[in-house]
């Protein structure tokens, strides 16, 4: 990048390739071309800057302007006045909602300050189509130091002793887990990439795979040539269009490159990968799901042992690590697994990405060390809650997860400790909750995913789950009673104790967190028939005040099951029996004469 | 041997490393309920996929010395030193309950209806576990009933056991059957929910063998046989196959393998049929035919004739007869043009026998009793029917005689031995054999050795062509430069082998003795439940050699009423009016099932 005097990066993310980044990408290149700069400016489309919230985001480099939500037409503007004149277009900073300032760097920002990029380290700076620029930041470093030290077993025992665990959610330490595939002696070995991410709200892998996907393809090799594999699998969701394409164009170059194929660097070593796409089933996350879905069969996990070290892709020995996992190898062998270990707490070691999301200021991707507390999380990297309301709950571990309350929020984030407070750390899912939020609903929403998502083989988890779910939709709609209340822990504790794969074994997670939590909750919609964050529909009770109605009418008019009736100029009446809630006559009144109980 | 020692609800066990916690807890004489889990052992059909979690554990210590954090299910968890389990704690006793419980939440409540009923594997846990309400009430599946010629599907009793999708791709290799849709709607069905009889299904019956449940059964024509019975106008002749013999007896209690072919007679002219006579006689007829049929071709072959389709391939069983047409319609000519027995029976009752007794074709009934169910689909294919009337009318299980007998009030452990009917009721031990494995090839090669040689056998039994391994061959020395290379496989997988193997022209034998179920036809997908106990099979297929050794005449060409048949009706085996009544063609089905 010597001769080039700025560098304007531009996310290529999809969410900020869905407001119109690309379009953005191609304005620049036609000014520069314009206003003659092509010889001073560099357009680069990168992968993900994580703070989704403010995208489309554009950097310019040397001076690390962060530019937030720009559209096409700032362009313009922003070449004019930017590199042209050297005057910050103002407007477009970002603009801190504590001290109402504008902060042109993002290291000075809220949003990133307390951020640790290990995983994320190339996302939103490199373009990720292009190798050259992977390997002008170490890239393919790492897995000429293994090959050139030619010891599997050092390069586990670095893995090992760096304290890296899956990132998937299952926190199992992956240099152990390549040293029990690398014992197994077979014909043929697979080193499989899980990047079947299916949390909903999730998508660290999907950014990673778009923004850096060499260090997938880096890590691959190292892992591969740790195990004695020389095949390697990526399993994708095929909805992940553009990390697919990514994914093709960097496997091409590394093929060219001659980093894929036979002779890696010039040692005996082979190593080829190939996709393979999933169709989107959550339970195709399970490891043995997963080979059970590439090998063409039905999509469903079997009982373990045998493990995937022992029996995986094809019956042969089979390593799977998910994306992030794999995105701290390289890293961790160029820095050392001293510098990687003295991240993070005693059991939990490095980083964690997390996707922020929910009534939270900040929203986006970011990359924590762990031993970070929820409330560093939510209120500075988040920037606090929408709307100046109360925090009510933060669920993390997607649908496998539980719900934390304010007792949690100085709790250090790590594997262990969110087990021990009832939620888990999941893929990194972090969905923050405020006191508009009925919990019964949260439990009902995460049940509805499980239910759909189950694969049907358990007894626990296809009936189970699905009577949990019927269960809560009976309070949320008032008719509940005391006895589901015990029906429901009864049948969570069964469904966690008996079901076959871990989507089954964490699926009443969400019901048994809220329960512990907010039992009150779960009380005032069985007893007193109410949801106390006013979010139950069915629980909500329009009524006229029959000292503000004045008869107008209006209300009945707009009525689509005409509940209410009433003569003109005397006091008006909502039939609840009829009444739907649709809220149509509380918009329509103009005396205030309707509240909602 | 390594050997594992653990400790069970209290009690120290020593058990062989690889063993399962339910083995383990078997050996101390623990009863741990289970639902999916089915097993025959030593006759190749296994589903193990810890799914119903009904026999689940609790592990107290496990692997790392600590307490397991869920319960383990103990069909498929290994065994590891110094575990101590606990299969009845109060943990254990609750989620085992809850999880019926659950199962039964979504199980019609129909069990005084149901054609399972007193056999359902369900219904005996609920009894076992005291269920006494179902707490967990909710939406049901609703599926819309299935009934094929054989086999009536009826998915809203559906546990996800598995077994008949294991039964159908692992051990049949049929592919007829397998899991769709996910989450509470998964449920065992066709591809595109196709009618079985679109699909790739064989109507082997053996997914109705091994169903826990009342989801597949066979279809019922004992109301259909009443009316008969008591149609005034209809003369109706029932035959019996072999198999239905040694195991007809369970139904009443009788101990597995007992040889009830007197009571068995007796119940028939009980119940009304004009004419009780034995399939084993047609049994006896087929290896004349078929015997003759492979001593022409190999004797073409012999001579160098490249174009004769060697080996010969058997064609009693149905279920194969569906399953090479689906699948090998290639390879049809390989087997043999001879009708089953059941078939043979039929085109001369019909013919020969309804000339005799001077009635008409259409006022013959004609009624078999199968311990098959692909039988009943054979009985309505059209190549058996003349005029469109067919030579079997319909065909019955052995389960469902046990039940005429029932509605029948026959006493059927009391009754006095009766004889078959003549003429078709005489027959010879090597028809009796046709019930199980190895048997129509024990028989075509007891009269293809005196045949060819024109000696008397030196010794009647052929040890190597029995036994209970899915596949098996031997070579029978007939007379110098002839040794017939022989195979004989049970399990429609094995059949897929041999048939590949003469696809690839690498087939070394001359002929295969190809049957579809579990030992053969023993374990019929008519014949009485055994719940996956592989010791009745065992006890079946020991009393169809003793039922062999029991008969005077062991030898099919020996047996004096076929004698007389080709003497008085037919000529001699393979002749012209044999072909027109007792040989049939094969059709290409591979299409039919394509264009779907």
């Amino acid at each position: 990048m010597a001769n080039y005097k700025y560098h304007i990066l531009i996310c290529g993310g999809t969410g900020c390739h869905a407001s119109q980044s690309a379009q953005i990408k191609i304005n620049f290149e036609q000014l520069i071309v314009e206003k003659n700069l092509v010889d001073d400016v560099q357009i680069v489309e990168t992968g993900c800057f994580g703070f989704c919230e403010k995208g489309p985001i554009v950097k310019m480099l040397p001076d690390n302007t962060f530019y937030t939500q720009v559209k096409p037409e700032d362009c313009k503007e922003i070449i004019e006045e930017h590199i042209i004149k050297g005057r910050k277009v103002e407007r477009l900073l970002y603009l801190d909602p504590k001290s109402q300032e504008h902060k042109a760097d993002s290291k000075h920002m809220g949003f990133y300050k307390k951020q640790l990029r290990i995983a994320l380290r190339n996302c939103g700076f490199i373009n990720p189509e292009n190798i050259d620029e992977y390997i002008a930041r170490d890239g393919y470093k790492a897995l000429a130091t293994v090959l050139e030290q030619n010891d599997p077993q050092a390069t586990i025992d670095i893995i090992k002793k760096s304290g890296l665990r899956g990132r998937g959610g299952g926190g199992f330490p992956t240099g152990l887990k390549w040293e029990i595939c690398s014992k197994n002696n077979a014909d043929q070995k697979y080193m499989i990439c899980n990047a079947d991410e299916g949390d909903p709200g999730a998508f660290m892998d999907r950014s990673i795979l778009e923004g850096d996907p060499h260090t997938i393809i880096e890590a691959m090799a190292i892992g591969g040539f740790c195990i004695g594999a020389t095949k390697g699998l990526i399993y994708i969701r095929a909805e992940y269009p553009l990390a697919i394409h990514r994914l093709r164009v960097a496997l091409d170059q590394a093929r060219e490159y001659g980093l894929l194929g036979k002779n890696l660097f010039g040692t005996d070593f082979d190593f080829e990968i190939e996709l393979r796409y999933g169709a989107g089933a959550f339970v195709c996350g399970e490891e043995t799901a997963l080979i059970h879905s590439m090998e063409g069969l039905r999509g469903e996990p079997t009982f373990k042992p045998p493990f995937p070290a022992q029996e995986g892709y094809l019956k042969k020995p089979s390593n799977v690590n998910n994306v992030e996992t794999f995105a701290n190898i390289p890293v961790i062998i160029n820095k050392g697994w001293e510098w990687f270990s003295s991240i993070g707490t005693e059991k939990s070691k490095g980083t964690k990405v997390f996707a922020l999301a929910g009534q939270i200021n900040n929203v986006g991707l970011i990359e924590v060390p762990m031993g970070i507390t929820l409330r560093e999380v939510i209120y500075e990297i988040g920037g606090g809650i929408k709307g100046g309301k109360k925090f009510k709950a933060v669920q993390t571990g997607g649908p496998s997860g539980g719900c934390l309350t304010e007792k949690f929020l100085d709790t250090p984030i790590d594997y262990d400790n969110l087990i021990a407070a009832g939620s888990m750390m999941g893929s990194g899912g972090m969905i923050v909750m405020d006191e508009t939020s009925c919990m019964v609903s949260v439990a009902k929403f995460y049940l509805e995913f499980t239910v759909e998502e189950s694969c049907g083989k358990c007894s626990p988890c296809r009936i189970g789950n699905k009577r949990l779910h019927e269960i809560l939709e009976r309070i949320t709609q008032g008719k509940g009673t005391m006895e589901d209340l015990d029906s429901l822990r009864n049948l969570a504790q069964v469904i966690k104790d008996t079901a076959l794969c871990g989507l089954g074994q964490t699926s009443p997670n969400p019901v048994l967190s809220t329960i512990d939590n907010f039992w009150d909750e779960y009380v005032a919609h069985v007893v007193d028939h109410k949801c106390p964050a006013g979010q139950c529909k069915a629980l909500k009770k329009y009524i006229i005040d029959p000292e503000k109605c004045i008869g107008c009418t209006a209300c009945a008019r707009v009525c689509p099951t005409n509940a209410i009736t009433g003569t003109v100029k005397m006091p008006h009446e909502i039939n609840q029996e009829l009444c739907i809630k649709c809220g149509s006559c509380y918009e329509k009144c103009k005396f205030n004469a309707i509240s909602i109980k | 041997m390594d050997t594992i020692k653990l400790n069970i609800d209290n009690r120290e066990v020593e058990v062989e490393k690889g063993t399962t916690i339910l083995k383990a807890a078997q050996k101390l004489g623990i009863d741990i309920p289970t639902l999916c889990h089915f097993e025959l052992n030593g006759l190749n059909v296994h589903n193990k996929p810890g799914g119903c979690r009904i026999c689940v554990v609790e592990v107290v210590k496990d692997f790392n010395g600590r307490p397991r954090r869920n319960l383990a299910p103990a069909c498929v968890t290994e065994c590891v030193p110094d575990m101590v389990v606990r299969t009845n704690s109060i943990r254990v006793i609750n989620s085992r309950k809850t999880v019926l419980e659950l199962i039964l939440s979504d199980h019609p409540n129909d069990c005084l209806q149901c054609a399972k009923s007193g056999s359902c594997e369900l219904q005996n846990l609920a009894i076992r576990l005291g269920v006494r309400e179902i707490p967990y009430k909710g939406e049901q599946s609703s599926y819309s009933m299935e009934v094929s010629p054989s086999i009536v599907r009826d998915m809203n009793k559906c546990v996800m056991c598995r077994r008949c999708e294991t039964v159908c791709n692992e051990y049949q290799s049929v592919g007829a059957l397998s899991a769709i849709n996910r989450g509470f709607p998964a449920v065992v069905s066709t591809a595109f929910d196709q009618h079985l009889t679109e699909s790739s299904c064989v109507f082997c019956g053996q997914c109705v063998a091994v169903c826990p449940v009342g989801a597949l059964t066979e279809v019922d024509h004992t109301n259909r046989l009443i009316r008969d019975i008591a149609n005034p106008n209809k003369k109706v002749v029932v035959q019996v196959a072999p198999a239905v013999r040694v195991a007809l007896g369970e139904e009443f209690g009788m101990k597995p393998g007992s040889i009830v072919t007197g009571k068995l007679t007796a119940a028939l002219k009980q119940l009304g049929f004009d004419y009780v006579f034995d399939t084993d006689w047609s049994a006896d007829l087929t290896i004349m035919e078929e015997g003759t049929e492979l001593i022409g071709r190999l004797t073409k072959y012999l001579a160098g004739d490249k174009s004769v389709k060697i080996p010969l391939m058997t064609s009693c069983c149905p279920a194969w007869v569906n399953f090479f047409e689906k699948q090998f319609p290639q390879l049809r000519e390989y087997p043999s043009s001879a009708k089953s027995p059941q078939e043979m029976f039929g085109a001369i009752v019909k013919s020969y026998f309804a000339d005799k007794i001077n009635t008409k074709r259409e006022d013959m009934i004609c009624v078999s009793v199968m311990p098959c169910l692909a039988k009943k689909f054979e009985c309505e294919r059209d190549e058996f029917k003349t005029n469109g009337n067919p030579e079997v009318d319909y065909s019955i299980s052995t389960r469902e005689l046990a039940r005429l007998i029932k509605i029948s009030n026959i006493d059927f452990n009391n009754l006095e031995d009766v004889a078959f009917d003549s003429p078709l009721g005489e027959s010879t031990g090597a028809a009796v054999i046709f019930g199980a494995t190895g048997g129509v090839m024990e028989a075509a090669v007891r009269t293809a050795y005196e045949v060819i040689t024109g000696k008397t056998l030196p010794k009647i039994d052929f040890t190597e062509l029995r036994g209970l391994e899915g596949v098996r061959e031997a070579t029978v020395h007939v007379q110098d430069g002839l040794d017939l290379k022989l195979a004989v496989v049970y399990g429609l997988s094995n059949a897929r082998k041999m048939l590949e193997q003469i696809e690839r022209g690498e087939s070394p034998y001359h002929a295969i003795e190809v049957m579809a179920c579990p030992g053969g036809c023993i374990d019929g997908g008519g014949q009485p439940y055994h719940h996956g106990d592989a010791d009745i099979v065992k006890a079946r297929w020991e009393a169809i050699y003793q039922a062999d050794k029991n008969m005077p005449i062991r030898k099919s060409h020996e047996n004096p009423s076929i004698q007389a048949i080709y003497k008085e009706f037919l000529g001699e085996p393979c002749s012209h009016k044999s072909h027109e009544l007792l040989h049939t063609t094969y059709f290409d089905r591979k299409k039919s099932i394509e264009n779907e």
